[in-house]
């Protein structure tokens, strides 16, 4: 295994709390006994870690004004989370918590929060756990564990914000967030990374851990708005007991490598879950979501639509799998996934992959490459809006219909105006009528 | 106002409009009836520049510039407002969004400054209330999931909202409730001034009592064939138009 990890790695383990060492060490060995999958690998086959072919050094504690970065939720009073550059941001920080949540960092665990970490950490990742799973506990050591007691039902979200702030050299964050939703709870979660303008390169390895006890809901918002600078590969790994429902949101900007990885296992019946997703990569970007939806049991439901703009030379990735298992009867799973290009130079790989095991169940897929439609832009222009703007509009209008999925008004609020905005003063995001 | 000559216009090759001759003084309402088919929708498309139809021969004018030269959005800027017969669903725009982008072009194109946000939230709760549509529509995407009269409703407001010198209102009747027609007519009436002009294409004299229009046209097989005043309407209601197919051949 190339080494480029190795000084972040040996910093991390000297600073870890003591009973996550072997679990550290477990993840090094994994880490270091495998190769950095390549083209040939059918998963990363069109995503390279070529930019990844440099050392990265630990991460050092930045600082960032959140308002003027604009990571602020405007109108939002809810408990918030800042960790800049891995490093937990007491001042930033909001943790006035309602009733019914609880928020340990790994670090800050006493002995009884270690046991209940441990008890939970890696349910939902699984033995046979991906490689940057495995360097994301190597490198353990600022993990948040994040609790919803059974029952609770809190009305704001939990803003958890994961920021890179500029340094010297080239750094990596390995970032963990653990959420047990207890049963009948309903909650919902903001994962807001940011940063990445300018300057030395960052390579986050976020993985997140959600585990749905039975009848909870959760929300889950996952926006990568790291730019340029931000190298990010993510996993999402999402499992839901009886009857819970769970809502995956996902929004990326582009940098020079963006790799999401989205799993939800429905190990009870009568689970649901919701996927919605947005990404829009232009200038030389690289975006790849890989969504995999296991329907284990029977009587799940799962819906999940995806919708790119793909401009100048950048690339997207869409690869949806369900994989619905032999007793998984009664499985309703739906998968919709659309992409504007806006130049002939831009590239996206759209691929629906169904496994489907069982036979008493209803699946619909479509992957298609979209153009603006014709007839509503004669509506706009036949009101005296130019079709500059008119294309302006649509373009937003096309992704917009995922972001009203977002059921966060505080959210909705702020990714609203600030995409629209983009719209305006971007031209590689915006496509033309056919 | 608008001046149409001789209009040959169709989609793929197939003629629809075939000379086509009509009139339209300022401060006047006239109204468009015929048969399904006959080219009436086409006229309103041919004059608004939708994208497929194209024009073989003849003229249009509006306050004297050659409408079918000009680009869509600059046609309507011009004044021409046509609403539509089917309102296209737009989901994942705004109605209010879009509504003030219209306002704002139209205003950039008299040299005004965009009216701000509030002034326009204000006028556009004041629009719903007179053409009877919940405010909770402007924040839904563009006609999506309208009712059939909903969308006619929003098409009234975007012409109160836009104040058009020429109104080509497609069929806005139909589908309508008797209390949603009172809404269009009182919409129109208030409306109607001495810089101003309607052509309303519809199928039932029942509108034109409630808007007087000052002339009525016959349009059959892509030609106005007959022209008169309000009592041509009494007259088709009565007898249909095997008759006038009939007198034209
Ligand atoms: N885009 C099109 N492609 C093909 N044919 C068209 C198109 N638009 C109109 N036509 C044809 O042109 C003719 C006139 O259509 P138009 O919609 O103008 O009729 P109309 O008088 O408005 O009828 P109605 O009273 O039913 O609304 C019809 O035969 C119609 O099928
Ligand atoms: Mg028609």
């Amino acid at each position: 295994m190339s080494d480029f990890m190795q000084q972040a790695l040996d910093s991390a383990a000297a600073s870890s709390p003591p009973w996550l060492q072997d679990w550290q060490r477990a993840g090094r060995q994994r880490w270091n006994a495998s190769p950095l999958p390549g083209r040939k690998t059918e998963h990363w086959k069109y995503s390279s870690l070529q930019s990844l072919q440099q050392s990265f050094a630990r991460a050092e504690p930045g600082d960032v004004e959140l308002a003027a970065a604009g990571i602020d939720l405007p109108d939002f009073d809810g408990p918030r989370l800042v960790f800049i550059n891995g490093y937990y941001s007491p001042l930033q920080s909001a943790c006035e918590l309602p009733e019914g949540v609880s928020i340990v960092r790994f670090a800050d665990a006493d002995e009884e929060q270690s046991r209940r970490i441990r008890a939970h950490l890696g349910l939902a990742t699984g033995r046979d756990e991906p490689l940057f799973t495995a360097l994301n506990d190597a490198a353990l050591a600022e993990g948040v564990f994040l609790e919803f007691a059974p029952g609770a039902r809190l009305s704001q979200p939990v803003h958890v914000v994961w920021v890179s702030a500029n340094q010297a050299q080239a750094f990596s964050i390995n970032q963990r967030l653990l959420v047990l939703c207890g049963e009948s709870s309903s909650a919902s979660v903001i994962e807001h990374f940011a940063g990445g303008i300018g300057g030395q390169r960052s390579f986050t390895n976020g993985v997140t851990e959600l585990l749905l006890q039975a009848g909870a809901t959760l929300c889950h918002y996952r926006l990568q708005l790291e730019q340029e600078a931000a190298l990010h590969i993510g996993r999402v790994q999402a499992r839901l007991a009886t009857n819970a429902t769970l809502n995956s949101f996902h929004l990326a900007l582009g940098s020079e490598l963006k790799r999401v990885d989205l799993v939800v296992d429905f190990c009870g019946e009568g689970g649901h879950c919701e996927v919605n997703g947005v990404y829009l990569p232009r200038g030389r970007e690289h975006i790849d979501y890989h969504t995999c939806i296991e329907h284990r049991v029977p009587n799940c439901t799962s819906s999940e639509t995806f919708r790119g703009i793909v401009g100048d030379d950048a690339t997207a990735v869409f690869n949806g799998r369900i994989h619905i298992h032999r007793d998984a009867q009664k499985t309703r799973a739906e998968l919709n996934n659309r992409n504007l290009l806006t130049s002939t130079r831009a590239e996206v790989n759209t691929k629906p992959e169904l496994e489907i095991y069982a036979d008493d169940v209803q699946c619909a897929h479509g992957a298609t490459v979209a153009q603006l439609d014709e007839q509503a832009l004669h509506y706009l222009r036949s009101r005296g809006v130019s079709r500059t703007e008119g294309e302006v509009m649509l373009s937003f209008g096309f992704i917009n219909e995922v972001i009203e999925s977002v059921r966060s008004a505080a959210l909705r609020d702020y990714l609203q105006p600030m995409l629209a905005s983009r719209f305006a003063r971007d031209p590689a995001l915006v496509g033309q009528a056919s | 106002m608008l001046k149409i000559e001789n209009l040959h216009a169709g989609v793929d090759g197939t003629d629809i409009l075939k000379g086509l001759n009509l009139e339209v003084k300022s401060g006047e309402v006239h109204a468009i009836m015929g048969p399904n088919g006959s080219g009436k929708s086409t006229l309103g498309h041919v004059l608004a520049g939708r994208p497929g139809y194209n024009v073989t021969a003849g003229s249009a004018t509006l306050l004297g510039q050659n409408l079918l030269e000009m680009e869509t959005e600059n046609r309507a800027r011009l004044g021409l407002f046509l609403a539509f017969q089917y309102p296209v669903e737009i989901p994942g725009v705004s109605n209010m969004e879009f509504l003030k982008a219209a306002v704002d072009a139209q205003r950039e194109h008299r040299g005004e400054p965009p009216i701000d946000a509030v002034t326009f939230m204000k006028k556009a709760r004041e629009t719903c209330k007179i053409v009877d549509l919940d405010p909770a529509f402007l924040k839904r995407g563009v006609n999506e999931g309208f009712s059939g009269g909903e969308k006619k409703r929003n098409e009234l407001m975007q012409m109160i909202l836009l104040e058009p010198r020429l109104a080509i209102l497609d069929e806005t009747d139909s589908g309508l409730d008797i209390d949603a027609l009172q809404v269009v007519a009182r919409g129109v009436n208030a409306m109607r001034s001495e810089n101003r002009a309607f052509v309303m294409v519809t199928h039932y004299q029942r509108l034109l009592d409630y808007i007087e229009p000052d002339h009525v046209h016959v349009l059959a097989d892509g030609r106005i064939v007959r022209s008169g005043d309000k009592s041509l309407a009494l007259e088709l209601e009565a007898r249909g138009y095997a008759w006038l197919e009939e007198e034209v051949a």
